[in-house]
């Protein structure tokens, strides 16, 4: 039987009980939970299959290859004196798509099987607070090795290390348009003149301003936005990038990329589209320093009381309650600044203070928490085929590795419990019930899984169920199911 | 007896009359509205050009549409304005005097914020903080005091800022899962009525909302597309409007309007979104039948786009843009505001195109004509220190 306070930990700070976890967690939760932080050699986990699949950088020089075959082919169809290979043209989506289920169907796997739940949640708690989204392409192709490259191993250091990897990788800078942002005064903006109308785009600097760091109240103004938008000019991608093959983008991508050294489908600082001088953000100046000129940004933005406020309330909100105690949220800011940023302290603040552990059930869990934690309840390590557990993710509502925005999912529950949502909560665990069908004890489940949170009234439906199957159902249908 | 004094013994001898407080209800109860929030800002320069505007092709580069008449050019509504080539249905709504496009319209918030602006546009205040639920939740919490007896229904997974409040409003979305049995159901709801009350209400809406929609979400499914196609969503909203004891009132989201980059003109990305939002309109309307007759349809995003065309061919955060409302209920057949030119010290900011008219002032229009909503209702309780902003008369 899983007491409170254990269930506590499993539910809220894991990513729901798996049976035996009573024994697994023991005497001290809050021991178990600070063991995934502290774990020796944990802070630089590799990718589980890092040695086996290819990393985001190949996989992008591959789509930019299949993307110049697609086009050659498109425009082949004018010319009525070629065979046009229409294979060809629908191989960049197949290739696209492909990578994207792989990479989805493994995110959730790791979360099923993982033994270090506290530890994934976090990561994917930070993959939704640098939050890019696999439906823009090619996106879709590094959406989930942008997660585990760029997030993964920085999860319990600084949090400006965190910061700077997550806009430096592919995937963000890609999503956030920042490949394409040109400086007019640079080389290659002044060559290109303002009647091409080479120039700045905004959308990475406003959102790192916004959405990662300060908060949208965190006191910058229109030209801070612009100030660090030039600043972050010539943070781009390696080789030609998966940038446009014609027009003015493809001749800037070919110039730049004659001068970079950097390997195809990695980071790349282009010198030739970087606007020059020193920048003023929030009254700092930014000397000109190249590369390393908006790092030193970050830097700063990563050290403002604003960006702890603001991390410190998303930690609190998240793992807490959606209103989350204001002594929390204070205490952890304090901490994030006491430690210069350093993540672990805070990690472990949240995990030692009383409030964290007074309301059991105040979390309603998103369509994927309830995803997730149903297969690990059910003590399997075989969930379903890629493709079908993508589309039952689809069917509760949260396509995987899709919030659509760069403020990622919502994280509160007036956002994921209507009743239509429960409805299809119900439906996919009648499915999961009938597929496991008597193979799993349900009533002792409860106490496995649920233990001191199931009230009588869920415990007496259970145990009354006709089936087997039936009671799986109920039991993952369950009002205390749907809490964390 | 002057003009305002007029009005007013008017009004008394509605209030007095049980014969017309009797029409009135009914003719509340039978009023229908939808309102569609495009996330992300659509570009209203794009969608409803200025392209009798002198600057309006410098400024907007290759992104401005060809004139009126010529391939792939804006569809004429006035000597001023048109609409992208893609809102085809639309253009012909506005010659039938079924869509007036309201232009240089804004929520109050004058920042670059996606999410503080949908807080704002939804949210009904002044500013993202003052957060209170949603204007339309509590539009029905006072109708309801007035024996408006009609739910409202979000065609979403889960229900959208501007209907939280509250009044319980249930939630509807294409599913494709296998059912739940009937006896397996019945557990499960006996299972919430004890443990979770609120969580029963809201499955009791849910499996109503089911009965309506019928087999709308079924066919909605097919293909992998199924998130930028607005027709099924806006069949089923117009199932629901139309059943006897259903809804009355809707909201339907569609997202992708966040156009930075690559944005197109006459084709490209914004102009398939623009003609997928034309066709889920034209079925909404062919769904609906007779009952169009009786509806408003809106159609608002949180800001405008810049101006000017950016470095990456797309537009950046703006302010004012140009919102639709469409129906049979509406005086359509013009361009609603004051247009506020495009000269650089016409410009918000030197950037944006200049709010001139408050979106509250549309939806106060709505509540009062389509649905009797006082004055004070609306200023006090619905858009809380709107009194400075006049209800727009959008009904026929």
């Amino acid at each position: 039987m899983l007491n409170l306070k254990s269930a506590i930990a499993a539910n809220r700070f894991g990513l729901g009980a798996r049976p035996g976890d009573a024994s697994r967690i023991g005497s001290d939760p809050q021991g178990w939970l600070l063991a995934q932080i502290d774990a020796p050699g944990a802070r630089r986990i590799a990718r589980p299959d890092s040695d086996t699949q290819p990393d985001s950088a190949v996989i992008l020089e591959e789509v930019r290859e299949l993307r110049l075959i697609r086009q050659a082919a498109q425009s082949a169809r004018n010319n009525e004196a070629i065979q046009v290979d229409e294979d060809s043209i629908r191989e960049y989506g197949r290739f696209i798509a492909s990578n994207y289920q792989e990479q989805a169907a493994s995110g959730f796997r790791q979360a099923i099987v993982s033994d270090q739940p506290f530890r994934e949640r976090l990561v994917r708690f930070w993959q939704n607070h640098f939050a890019i989204s696999a439906d823009k392409q090619p996106i879709g192709a590094i959406a989930g090795l942008y997660r585990d490259e760029a997030l993964r191993p920085n999860i319990t250091g600084n949090f400006r290390e965190l910061l700077t990897a997550a806009v430096r990788h592919p995937a963000m800078l890609l999503y956030l348009d920042n490949i394409q942002s040109i400086g007019p005064d640079s080389t290659l903006g002044r060559l290109a003149g303002r009647r091409r109308n080479a120039g700045l785009n905004e959308n990475l600097s406003r959102e790192i301003l916004e959405l990662h760091t300060l908060g949208v109240d965190g006191g910058y103004t229109q030209d801070d936005v612009i100030e660090f938008s030039k600043a972050l000019t010539g943070w781009s991608i390696g080789g030609q990038g998966p940038g446009a093959e014609r027009g003015l983008r493809a001749v800037t991508d070919r110039i730049a990329a004659s001068f970079d050294s950097s390997k195809p489908g990695e980071f790349a600082f282009r010198e030739v589209i970087h606007e020059p001088g020193a920048k003023h953000i929030l009254g700092e100046r930014f000397a000109e320093r190249g590369v390393e000129e908006a790092e030193a940004v970050l830097d700063f933005l990563a050290r403002q009381p604003q960006t702890a406020n603001f991390l410190a309330t998303k930690l609190a909100r998240h793992f807490v309650a959606d209103e989350p105690p204001a002594s929390l949220v204070d205490m952890l800011e304090k901490t994030y600044l006491d430690n210069d940023g350093e993540l672990a302290p805070v990690y472990r603040a949240l995990v030692n203070a009383d409030v964290s552990w007074q309301e059991p059930q105040s979390k309603y869990k998103t369509p994927e928490e309830f995803l997730i934690s149903s297969y690990r309840a059910t003590g399997t390590r075989e969930p379903r085929r890629n493709n079908e557990l993508i589309a039952m993710a689809t069917q509760l509502g949260q396509r995987p590795l899709t919030p659509g925005s760069p403020a990622g999912w919502p994280d509160i529950a007036a956002n994921w419990n209507g009743g239509d949502a429960l409805l299809k909560r119900i439906e996919l665990a009648t499915s999961l019930g009938n597929s496991i069908g008597d193979r799993i004890d349900a009533a002792a489940h409860v106490d496995e899984i649920l233990g001191a949170t199931a009230s009588d009234a869920t415990r007496t439906s259970i145990s009354r169920a006709e089936s087997g199957a039936q009671a799986i159902a109920l039991m993952f249908s369950a009002p205390e199911f749907q809490r964390r | 007896m002057d003009r305002r004094q007029f009005l007013g013994s008017g009004a008394t001898l509605t209030l007095l009359s049980p014969v017309a407080n009797q029409a009135f209800a009914a003719a509340t109860d039978d009023a229908r509205f939808v309102l569609v929030i495009l996330r992300g800002g659509l570009d209203g320069l794009a969608a409803v050009p200025a392209y009798g505007e002198s600057r309006y092709r410098s400024l907007r580069g290759a992104l401005a549409l060809p004139a009126p008449g010529e391939e792939g050019g804006a569809l004429k509504l006035d000597g001023l304005f048109g609409l992208h080539p893609s809102l085809q249905t639309m253009h012909r709504m506005y010659a039938d005097g079924d869509l007036a496009v309201a232009h240089a319209v804004a929520s109050p918030y004058r920042e670059r914020s996606h999410f503080d602006g949908q807080k704002v546009l939804e949210a009904g205040g002044t500013s993202p903080s003052t957060s209170d639920g949603g204007w339309l939740n509590r539009a029905l919490a006072a109708l309801s005091e007035e024996s408006f007896g009609r739910d409202a229904i979000a065609l979403a997974d889960t229900v959208p800022l501007v209907l939280r409040g509250p009044v319980n409003v249930s939630s509807w979305a294409p599913s494709n899962l296998p059912g739940t049995d009937d006896d397996t159901l019945a557990r499960v709801r006996m299972m919430y009525e004890a443990a979770d009350p609120d969580g029963a209400m809201r499955l009791t809406d849910a499996l109503n909302a089911r009965d309506i929609a019928g087999e709308a979400g079924m066919d909605s499914m097919q293909g992998g597309r199924q998130q930028q196609q607005l027709t099924p969503v806006t069949t089923a909203a117009a199932r629901f409007l139309a059943a006897d004891d259903g809804p009355r009132i809707a909201v339907i989201e569609a997202g992708g309007w966040d156009t930075h980059a690559n944005q197109g003109a006459s084709n490209g990305n914004l102009a398939t979104r623009l003609r997928l939002l034309d066709e889920g309109l034209a079925s909404f309307r062919t769904e609906l039948g007779d009952h169009w007759d009786k509806t408003t349809v809106m159609i608002v995003t949180e800001f405008g786009r810049t101006v000017a065309v950016n470095g990456t061919r797309g537009t950046d955060h703006g302010t004012a843009g140009a919102a639709f409302v469409a129906g049979g209920a509406v005086a359509g057949g013009r361009v609603i505001g004051d247009w506020p030119g495009l000269r650089e010290s016409d410009l918000y900011q030197g950037r944006d195109l200049q709010p001139t008219t408050d979106m509250r002032a549309l939806f106060k229009g709505l509540l009062s004509e389509q649905y009797g909503l006082s004055a004070r209702a609306l200023e006090t309780r619905v858009f809380a220190d709107s009194e400075s902003v006049a209800p727009i008369s959008i009904g026929v």
